[in-house]
């Protein structure tokens, strides 16, 4: 017994080190799987609130740009609403719209795009009844979906991030595959497992593809930069450009699906 | 004593803030980044209780790694860095260390810069074997080590010289 004591007294350094660097280690695979409980987000109120109050300042300087984008999306809604005959009349009053999409606008505070699995921060949080496995979408495109959440802060995996496969389809025909990012560069994301009778263009348009019930069908991602078929020569690997710049984005919009849970019930039955 | 405790928690704390809020958006050529919170760890006076200083340096990756949402990959760089310090000091400083009589603001400036790049490249490689987390990318990590190995090694000199007090 006496031994042992003594054992653990001399070794007192090294244990400390193998156990703190056991708990790193634990928190680095978890933050690798998609979804895990984790305490280590940026979604609480310390780390939250620093980000927040430093980007109110920093947006100011970058409120020019934003403008424009909201101002070009405000175009793009008005010349859908006013070329619309008939059906749209009420779509300025939004107690008459109860469809199956509830949409919150968020700002993003931590925005992150370097790193292989890059995570952002929103201002939004369990408060405004932002939940896990909500879509987060910009005016121009995807965005992420929703990870952790505090009561006033959420986290967002970015499409830039390896843990995350979101199903996207060509917006000419009805071919689907999954999207992943293979960390090269934040402007450009993959689609795979499109069949190899899909005709492909460069320049076709790739949308999302509303068969997950995260994000609603037709949501564009991006243009397809070039393709190649893979090892097997059975489906196509399409590098994507990004119609959103991942490195200058601040407003965006969190999607909720209301039929979600309808959903989920029929497929756990089955 | 009250007064060296104040002073690194002041350091502790402007290093951290330096790090998450302007060092962390850099993204020089796409994604090199500085990483200089670890001068924290490499200037930390010598004679301490390392038990306390192991748990000094987990905590202060652990806190980079909360900001940034990378999981625990500053904290085993950090805690890696905080163990072998010892033995990268005997290494490069040699008897000076052995009397434990070492001051940072005068040892030699080559063996320091050593001691930096020493110090800052171990950090990275295990931070970036974390963060990328595949030994089939060994290419990549090792030049994301490099590349952001001399932008932080550069500014730790730099710091270190701009706040070494002359007396």
């Amino acid at each position: 017994m006496q031994q042992i004591i003594n054992f653990f007294l001399r070794n007192k350094v090294f244990l400390l080190y193998l156990f703190l660097m056991f708990l790193a280690t634990v928190f680095t695979i978890q933050s690798h799987s998609y979804h895990k409980s984790r305490f280590i987000n940026s979604a609480n109120f310390l780390t939250g609130g620093i980000y927040n109050s430093v980007n109110d300042v920093q947006s100011f300087f970058n409120l020019r740009h934003q403008n424009k984008l909201l101002q070009e999306e405000n175009n793009y809604l008005k010349s859908i609403l006013y070329n619309s005959q008939g059906e749209l009349k009420n779509a300025y009053d939004s107690t008459q719209i109860l469809g199956n999409y509830k949409f919150t606008p968020a700002r993003i505070i931590k925005n992150s795009y370097a790193l292989s699995n890059n995570v952002l921060t929103l201002n939004k949080g369990k408060k405004d009844s932002i939940k896990q496995d909500f879509g987060v979408i910009t005016s121009k495109g995807i965005l992420g979906i929703i990870d952790k959440t505090s009561k006033n802060y959420a986290t967002v995996l970015s499409i830039l991030n390896t843990n995350i496969k979101i199903s996207a389809q060509l917006k000419n025909t009805n071919h689907f595959g999954s999207l992943i990012w293979d960390t090269k560069s934040p402007n450009i994301v993959q689609l795979t497992e499109i069949s190899k009778i899909a005709p492909l263009k460069k320049g076709d348009t790739i949308i999302t593809s509303g068969r997950s019930i995260i994000f609603p069908k037709g949501i564009r991602i991006g243009t397809i930069e070039n393709f190649k078929l893979d090892d097997a020569e059975n489906f196509y690997t399409i590098n994507v450009k990004l119609f959103n710049d991942m490195t200058n984005i601040e407003h965006v919009y969190i999607i909720e699906n209301r039929s979600k849970e309808e959903i989920n019930s029929l497929l756990n039955n089955e | 004593m009250n007064n060296i405790i104040f002073s690194y928690s002041i350091r502790f704390i402007v290093l951290v803030l330096v790090q998450v809020l302007i060092l962390n958006q850099i993204n020089f050529l796409g994604s090199i980044n500085p990483y200089l919170y670890v001068i924290f760890i490499c200037l930390f006076q010598v004679n301490n209780n390392r038990m306390v200083f192991l748990f000094l340096s987990f905590l202060l990756g652990l806190t980079i790694d909360v900001f940034s949402d990378s999981g625990g990959v500053h904290a085993a760089a950090s805690v890696t860095i905080g163990f072998i310090r010892p033995v990268v000091l005997k290494f490069c400083f040699g008897s000076v260390y052995e009397h434990q009589t070492i001051k940072f603001k005068n040892v030699d400036f080559g063996a320091k810069i050593f001691y930096f790049i020493i110090m800052v490249l171990i950090h990275h490689l295990i931070l970036f074997l974390f963060e990328i987390f595949n030994l089939s990318e060994i290419l990549l990590i090792l030049k994301k080590t490099l590349f952001s190995g001399i932008f932080t090694i550069l500014l730790c000199v730099v710091t270190s010289i701009i706040f070494s007090r002359k007396t």
